[in-house]
């Protein structure tokens, strides 16, 4: 059978420049929660991540860079967070030991103030950008969806601010769209939706709300299959990317017939 | 002499540097600059006393009877 002439318009190539370096894909995945590396190599792969974050902890012989491997097998940069710092001390001092295990500038900083809510402590945030910039770190900066702080970030010189959508590894989704747009609207660094994506469908609204990209790792990593999951979040974050890029039609009161009334036929 | 590696009380001989415990940890060669002598990359950093020792410096940095030594790697996380 002969093969179908293609009918739909392909996507033009729309990259991610962040830093100077050009990211393919608009999906940022974190390698947290997966309970098996094939398994995370898999989901990584399908979803067609290009930069993914990993975590700073103390070595082990046993479980040593296995995970490094994988990501330089695969041609995935690596984003080095700050998780599980409580203050400015902490996650400077992890973002030092990243830089020089890691060889990159770039860092995901993470300043949470508990860890019942895992919500980024603001003081803490702010005290740890402004001392990373100025030691010549690129600086992704993990806040809550609050449009000041946002913007006071990017004032310190944050490479990219990354409000979240939700508390960590909730699910939950979007809970403020509106902040997440005002956001959007005021920042010129890139605007990365960062945690409580729950399905597809959350990270296809970021985009749809302007979001440059979505970082995510919980939603595919314990998703029950990961690896089709991954393929999912690909999809939607291309999807939400061309539907913000097309304009939506306005939201209105009342119906909007798409049909027109005349030259109907009358049945008397 | 005993250091505390990790959290955990570590014995090394008198006089060793930085650069002789994370060959030794890690069971790789490294050359004067640090860097693993089989070309792959370490993927490793350390802090002495709570401030990093860059890796330039691993070789000419000598421990010290009771300090903390912390190594880490990238893991899975975020």
């Amino acid at each position: 059978m002969a093969a179908l002439a293609p009918t739909t318009q392909q996507p033009a190539r729309d990259p991610l420049t962040i830093d100077g370096v050009e990211l393919g894909s608009r999906l940022i995945m974190g390698t947290g929660g997966a309970p098996s590396l094939e398994g995370l190599g898999a989901a990584l792969l399908a979803s067609g991540t290009e930069l993914t974050t990993v975590a700073m902890r103390r070595y082990s012989p046993a479980e040593s860079g296995s995970l490094f491997q994988l990501l330089a097998d695969h041609g995935i940069r690596v984003l080095p967070n700050t998780a599980g710092c409580f203050t400015a001390r902490d996650a400077v001092l992890t973002a030092e030991l990243a830089r020089e295990a890691l060889e990159t500038d770039w860092v995901k900083l993470e300043v949470i103030a508990d860890e019942h809510t895992l919500l980024p402590d603001a003081l803490e945030l702010v005290e740890a950008t402004d001392q990373l910039v100025a030691r010549g770190f690129k600086v992704f900066a993990y806040t809550n969806d609050d449009p000041v702080l946002a913007l006071r970030l990017e004032n310190l010189g944050a490479t990219a601010v990354m409000p979240l959508g939700a508390p960590i590894g909730t699910g939950l989704g979007i809970l403020n769209p509106h902040n997440i747009e005002l956001i959007v609207s005021r920042a010129s660094v890139p605007v990365v939706l960062d945690a409580g994506i729950g399905t597809a469908s959350d990270a296809a609204l970021a985009m749809e709300l302007g979001c440059d990209a979505v970082l995510l790792a919980t939603a595919v990593t314990r998703a029950q299959d990961p690896a089709l999951m991954g393929a999912a979040f690909r999809h939607a974050v291309a999807a939400g990317r061309l539907a913000r890029k097309a304009g939506r039609i306005p939201r209105r009161e009342h119906a909007l017939a798409s049909s027109a009334m005349e030259g109907r036929a009358e049945f008397l | 002499m005993n250091i505390r590696l990790n959290g955990a009380q570590h014995a090394v001989p008198d006089g060793a540097t930085v650069g002789a415990l994370v060959s030794g940890v890690t069971g790789r060669a490294l050359a004067e600059d640090g860097h693993a002598t089989d070309g792959r990359k370490l993927g490793v950093a350390v802090a002495r006393n709570a401030e990093v020792v860059p890796r330039s410096q691993w070789h000419s940095t000598a421990l010290a009877d009771g300090d903390d030594v912390e190594l880490v790697t990238a893991v899975q996380g975020g």
